[in-house]
């Protein structure tokens, strides 16, 4: 059965009613209009739906919105401030890190989760994070390599 | 400048290109539309000059319900504001080829890159067009684009002259505006084409700018509107959307071929909104989201019926036992001096067979169409390599005339050859016409992985030999059903027979990026290393000792160097080298691997060195070559579809391996810039060297030969493991 919930996205407040088992994805993409987190796999295995609840990528294909009722999330949409994209959109333009760029949003939504995490993270732990985040066109190396400027880019304190 | 193929009779188009047919065939509909452009300068390119002679009343008759001619390959709009249009058949699935076309029209219009706008892969504003596959877009389109461009740019040269009543030859063009430097004026090109609606056709043949003398094309470019992709902003084919659309769900069969029995829909059918379909074999749903969708399709129960069928178990003696009977063969075969009588006389003779295994191409966007019908009138939105394709597939299947058919393709996530089919398309039209109401189709993975086609598996069978001194002498290759593709040698060998065979296919097969050429090179060049072993010669000297063509030596020899092939290399680590011609690119990739005591062998490195002609965007094609690689390690080492019965077993990417972040060693590519030759194509032909050099670098590494692809799994019988 459909109920109504209350959902904080990327700093905005939406009442929505969803069907009982939606997932964030579907909600976010269907109902709310933001395009940006893809659908890849619907199983959590290849990062495209990837956003962050309270800071920390998840997936939202299998993330039943039920759950982020009290959460915060942030899409790919809400990341950048105005015209000011978020350093690690800037990394990405910057090393030409994407080609098809379906992967894109997934890829920059869970470094940014990583790096608010590590400010400066070793390339094993760049390597083991994003792990989870397939990009079929092969673009890894530059997507390090944006990481790694987005890294050195980024201010200290947390924004 | 024109191409010149290595081997000119054996240009074909590729056989499974096209060979995976479409799905659906409905009942019947129809209407047509047209557009019109307004003021402003209008440059149409034909194929050649003598279509450029027939249809000179071309561009009059846009006014007409006509469909425009077929032998006109693109044009150009130059608005009154200043605005750029440019119109090609071609789309953009990621290999940018967005950006480097547009290099090319900034570099004759002397325009900002930024100014320009593609208006790609809409079949109602862009020219006909076979599809974006083959790596022709280069070599054709980018060529085209040049050449209408340069029209473009003479064409508001004459205007000025007219206008300023001065001879053309004191004018010139740069940064967007027309200059008559001897008498200081210059006019922009918005307000040269003010209030005009100027037609032009694209004259016999213009000078174009030769590749020496580039300053916006041979140099690095970022994607296109790639702001667009990291904001989330961009609409890929799965993101569209329209007021009172709906979502699709096909239910499919547990097999394939198989024939539906019966279906009880009632359930399913008294879901609010939820229009259900059936007609012959398709049975799908539509409803108001897409969650209701799924809900819906699982309410029905549908008996079904298919015939037993191959497992991948069998494959290769499956393969091998099921040819084409010779009526229905559509084999090629390749005969030069005489095989049988060179391997009679020789003692260094070699035999080996190489298995390879269907892959699949898992594009991350999987297959995606929304279809709107407006009377007898239809739109789709889908992401494909051939949106004409797909109309004429969409007016197959609805019995309606392809006048009637609009079909738009936003920038997709990307295809590898997957997308050639409009299946998504038919089954989305097939669904909004019952429900009249707009629907998008969005496949599952596990549809994706089932339901699209797959790369074809493949037996070859390789018999050589060689003289004591190292030349070739005979070579006899038969490929089972992968394809032909990259099938012929370029290697110098008087004797050879070469010969593909058509299989009665156990899975939907079709392109894929590289196609065929992957297996035929990996036979080819893993064979080339056995023999160079088998006559003690190092692998890189023995391919060199018999190659004659001047380019593809310097691919070799070329990245060799930069690799350091000559260099000494730690105890237990192997060098490998695998490459070739493919697509009109010459390619060679080196590996370095390292085989631990443990049984572990490591990729250390990677090198591909390539020569496509100038070089149009060196930044996107490095992004080409390694993306090409690294793709190429899934199937060179893990990925291969496993199949029982009409069923796909690894329809997931838990079940389906794909190169990951952990999966890439040190990738590196060296570019060979031909400034003298033109400019060719980028997608596929890099993919071609991996495989064999890594085959051959585990052998040099730890002796052992693999065959097969993928490779992984040979090892695991010997407790190694390769990653």
């Amino acid at each position: 059965m459909p109920s109504n919930i209350t959902l904080l996205i990327n700093g905005q407040t939406f009442r929505v009613e969803v069907e009982q088992d939606a997932t964030l994805l579907s909600v976010l993409r269907e109902q709310l209009d933001l395009t940006g987190s893809k659908y890849g796999c619907g199983e959590g295995q290849c990062g495209a739906c990837t956003v962050l609840i309270d800071g920390k990528a998840h997936r939202s294909c299998v993330t039943p919105v039920w759950s982020v009722a009290d959460k915060s999330v942030t899409t790919i949409e809400g990341l950048g401030r105005g015209q000011h994209l978020h350093p690690v959109q800037q990394a990405f333009l910057d090393e030409d890190a994407m080609q098809c760029a379906y992967c894109t949003s997934g890829m920059i939504m869970s470094a940014v989760s990583l790096l608010n995490n590590k400010r400066n993270p070793s390339d094993q732990e760049i390597l083991q994070f994003m792990q989870g985040n397939i990009c079929r066109c092969g673009t890894y190396p530059r997507i390090v390599a944006a990481i790694r400027k987005a890294a050195a880019a980024m201010p200290e304190a947390r924004p | 400048m024109t191409d010149k193929p290595l081997f000119p009779d054996a240009i074909e188009p590729e056989r499974y290109e096209l060979s995976a047919g479409p799905s659906w065939l409905f009942e019947s509909d129809r209407r047509s539309f047209f557009k019109f452009f307004g003021a402003g300068l209008f440059v149409i390119c034909a194929a050649s000059k003598t279509a450029a002679l027939q249809e000179s009343g071309g561009a009059a008759r846009r006014n007409s319900e006509d469909s425009l001619p077929k032998e006109i390959d693109a044009w150009l709009h130059i608005g009154d504001k200043g605005d750029i249009t440019v119109f090609t058949g071609k789309v953009e699935v990621g290999q940018n080829i967005r950006t480097s076309l547009s290099q090319g029209v900034a570099e004759e219009l002397r325009v900002p890159l930024d100014s320009i706008r593609l208006v790609m892969g809409d079949t109602q504003l862009v020219p006909f067009d076979m599809g974006t596959f083959g790596s022709r877009t280069t070599p054709t389109m980018n060529l085209q684009l040049r050449r209408v461009s340069a029209a473009a740019r003479d064409a508001l040269i004459a205007i000025a002259a007219r206008q300023w009543n001065t001879d053309r030859s004191h004018l010139s063009a740069a940064d967007g505006k027309i200059l008559d430097t001897g008498a200081q004026r210059s006019a922009t090109y918005s307000e040269l084409v003010k209030g005009q609606q100027i037609t032009q056709l694209l004259p016999s043949e213009d000078p174009l700018i030769p590749p020496a003398q580039w300053s916006v094309a041979g140099r690095p470019a970022p994607k296109v509107a790639g702001r667009d992709f990291v904001t989330g902003a961009h609409r890929y084919p799965s993101d569209q959307k329209l007021p009172y659309m709906l979502y699709g769900k096909i239910v499919r069969p547990p097999a394939f071929d198989a024939t539906l029995l019966s279906a009880d829909t009632s359930e399913a059918g008294k879901l609010p909104d939820v229009t259900v379909v059936r007609d012959g074999n398709f049975l799908g749903v539509a409803a108001p989201s897409s969650a209701i969708a799924a809900k819906a399709a699982a309410a029905i129960h549908a008996t079904w019926k298919s015939d037993p069928q191959p497992s991948n178990a069998q494959l290769f003696e499956y393969l091998k036992k099921n040819q084409l009977p010779a009526s229905e063969r559509e084999g090629s075969r390749f005969e030069a001096g005489n095989v049988n009588s060179a391997f009679s006389s020789t003692q260094n003779r070699l035999q080996s067979t190489y298995n390879i295994n269907y892959i699949a191409h898992a594009p991350l966007e999987p297959r995606a169409a929304l279809a709107q019908w407006d009377g007898d009138q239809l739109t789709v939105w889908t992401g494909t390599q051939r949106p004409f394709g797909v109309r004429s597939e969409l007016a197959s299947a609805f019995h309606i005339p392809e006048q009637k058919i609009r079909v738009l393709m936003p920038d997709t996530g990307s295809g590898y050859g997957g997308k050639h089919t409009g299946d998504a398309a038919l089954e989305a039209a097939r669904l909004a016409r019952a429900a009249k109401r707009p629907v998008k189709i969005v496949w599952t993975r596990e549809e994706e992985f089932t339901w699209a086609y797959f790369r074809p598996a493949g037996v070859i069978e390789i018999t050589s030999a060689a003289d004591s001194s190292g030349k070739l002498t005979a070579w006899e290759f038969h490929n089972y059903n992968s394809g032909g593709a990259g099938i012929r040698t370029y290697y110098d060998v008087p004797n050879q027979l070469i010969e593909f065979r058509a299989v009665k296919s156990p899975l939907r097969q079709g392109s894929y990026r590289g196609l065929a050429a992957t297996a035929n090179h990996f036979a080819r060049e893993v064979h080339m290393d056995e023999i160079a072993h088998s006559l003690k010669m190092d692998p890189l000297e023995f391919r060199v000792l018999n190659l004659k063509e001047e380019r593809l030596r310097a691919v070799f020899t070329e990245g060799a160097k930069k690799f350091g092939w000559s260099a000494p290399k730690p105890t237990h680590h192997g060098y490998g080298v695998g490459g070739g011609y493919e697509k009109l690119g010459y390619v060679a990739t080196f590996v370095q691997v390292a085989a631990a005591p443990d049984g572990s062998i490591k990729i250390l490195r990677v090198l591909t060195a390539f020569d496509c002609g100038a070089v149009v965007n060196p930044d996107g094609l490095r992004n080409q070559i390694i993306g090409a690689n690294i793709m190429g390690l899934g199937g060179a080492l893990f990925e291969a579809v496993e199949f029982d019965n009409g069923r796909i077993l690894n329809s997931r990417f838990s079940k389906y391996r794909v190169p990951r972040f952990r999966d890439v060693p040190a990738m590196d590519a060296l570019l060979l810039d031909r400034k003298d030759q033109p400019p060719v194509g980028a997608g596929e032909a890099p993919i071609v060297g991996l495989a064999p050099a890594i085959s051959n670098a585990v052998f040099d590494a730890a002796g052992i030969r693999l065959r097969s692809l993928p490779m992984a799994p040979l090892l695991v019988p010997q407790g190694r493991q390769i990653s």
